[in-house]
């Protein structure tokens, strides 16, 4: 299981909002089935239909579990877990998720730099984090406090992300370790589980 | 190495310690990345270098633990909160309260009163609300007056009345409130049957037997022992047969009271208590 296995990374965290409907599957559908690192995801969301729609596609693409997670569950690797509309997800020291209805961040809840920013808390250098593309700027707060904290910053290139806001601030924020083709993430995703 | 999360996760334990010592409010066993990041932000808002700062307040200030327990606590909320909920709570459940000469219902964590006016128009509706008497309570006290007064801001009608129709309110919503300088006041009848009442769920008691509890979107704040003391509570409180509704992501699966109840609705997370069974 993730808790005990080696390697230098332990957690990937993914945020993106407009485009993502189509990149974030892509990315997904590039993992295998027993990938070690569990993957949790923030996508700011529009109305529930349309996201239970979202989560069933997805699902059908991706050799991974697929879950909401609920309040106070492990985190395992194998699994990507996504933020469910309309709650923050935060992660705990003891590697547990938590949910929280507080403030809009960024008007967005579930907000990307919350998740990021407990990430870093609970999980230090081990965490992977991947900002794509997006309308706003929230994540890139997160990205910066990841990298504080001696994990590692993926960003999809702005030129590749249907809206390059997001991609873009969070460039300009802190200095990230990978800029990539959207094409290219999953690929660097797997080189990193291996180191 | 120094790891500075895990210094400000050393000043957190001990302000929170002296927060129970000084003023018996125990904030201990709340769900710690939450906490953490409230606290962070009440720091910069006293303008403080780090979170031990505000130790000396708390043992010495004046007045100090209204506004700590106001910016610890997140009292986020609005009215007929996930409509489907709500809807089954009329259709299923009020018939069934019907049975009862007196409902007593509680409303722990009612926070700014959202969800307390929402129920109180529910039972009008069903005809029902003559015979119930409605016990909201919170830590908090700033929230608490809020709640008491039922003054909002105008922005959240849209959402509110959008919640009340997808929930079968079965009147027009504007009936119930009106507005005057970009604020709504809700119709004072509403609160006939409502108390508002301060009441700590990490501390303290059962006060009375109810026939149906509300607790949403307050146990997510809770670590797993401290939600399994206030699932004991509601089990404590609640008569046969009694309904219990949690928030839509909470849940009774971690917990030893589980096998106290059946599940009514899964998604709206409402449950029964049924007696256990014998040797069960
Ligand atoms: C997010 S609000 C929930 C509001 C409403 N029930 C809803 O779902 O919209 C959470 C509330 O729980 C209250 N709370 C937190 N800890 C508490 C405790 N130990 N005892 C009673 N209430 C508490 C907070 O003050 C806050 O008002």
């Amino acid at each position: 299981m993730s808790l005990s296995a080696p390697g230098r990374f332990r957690l990937v965290v993914i945020g993106g909002s407009a485009g993502s409907t189509i990149g974030l599957p892509l990315i997904l559908a590039g993992l295998p089935h027993d990938l070690r690192l569990p993957v949790v995801v923030v996508r700011h969301i529009a109305p529930e239909s349309t996201w239970e729609f979202f989560m069933r596609r997805t699902d059908a693409d991706c050799a991974l579990t697929i879950i909401e997670p609920d309040d106070k569950e492990p985190i395992f690797g194998g699994h990507v877990y996504m933020a469910p509309p309309n709650y923050h997800l935060l992660i705990e020291r003891d590697y547990t998720f938590s949910l929280s209805v507080d403030e809009k961040v960024r008007y967005s809840r579930p907000s990307i730099d919350v998740l990021f920013e407990t990430a870093a808390d609970a999980y230090g250098e081990s965490v992977i984090g991947v900002i794509m593309t997006g309308a706003n700027d929230d994540g890139a707060a997160g990205l910066k406090k990841i990298k504080e904290r001696g994990g590692y910053a993926i960003v999809q290139d702005p030129k590749t992300a249907q809206v390059d806001i997001m991609p873009k601030a969070a460039i300009a924020a802190c200095d990230v370790d990978r800029i990539l083709p959207l094409e290219r993430i999953a690929e660097a995703l797997l080189e990193l589980e291996r180191l | 190495m120094e790891d500075k999360t895990d210094i400000e996760q050393i000043e957190i334990d001990l302000l929170l310690d002296a927060v129970e010592r000084r003023h018996g409010y125990d904030f201990r066993e709340y769900s710690r990345a939450s906490l953490t990041r409230r606290l962070r932000r009440l720091r910069v808002d006293m303008k403080k270098e780090h979170i031990s700062d505000l130790i000396p307040l708390v043992l010495y200030g004046q007045g100090v633990m209204e506004s700590l327990v106001d910016g610890i606590s997140v009292t986020v909320s609005e009215m007929f909160r996930d409509p489907y909920v709500f809807k089954m709570v009329r259709e299923k459940i009020v018939p069934y309260l019907k049975t009862y000469p007196k409902v007593n219902i509680w409303v722990a964590g009612c926070a700014t009163g959202e969800e307390v006016y929402s129920l109180a128009i529910l039972f009008k509706e069903e005809e029902i609300y003559d015979r119930v008497q409605i016990y909201a309570t919170d830590i908090n006290e700033k929230s608490l007056k809020k709640a008491k007064a039922g003054i909002y801001s105008e922005d959240q009608t849209k959402t509110n009345t959008n919640n009340y129709y997808k929930s079968m309110g079965r009147e027009s919503f504007n009936d119930y409130y009106f507005t005057k300088f970009h604020k709504v006041m809700m119709a004072r009848d509403l609160m006939k049957n409502v108390v508002f009442l301060t009441h700590n769920l990490a501390v303290d008691r059962v006060f009375n037997e109810m026939q149906m509890i509300f607790c949403r979107n307050v146990l997510i704040y809770f670590s797993i022992p401290l939600q399994e003391r206030v699932l004991k509570l509601f089990d404590d409180s609640l008569c046969k047969n009694g309904f219990l509704a949690l928030g839509t992501k909470e849940h009774i699966r971690f917990s030893k009271t589980e096998k106290s109840f059946r599940t009514v609705g899964k998604k709206e997370k409402i449950f029964q208590k049924i007696m256990p069974r014998a040797g069960a």
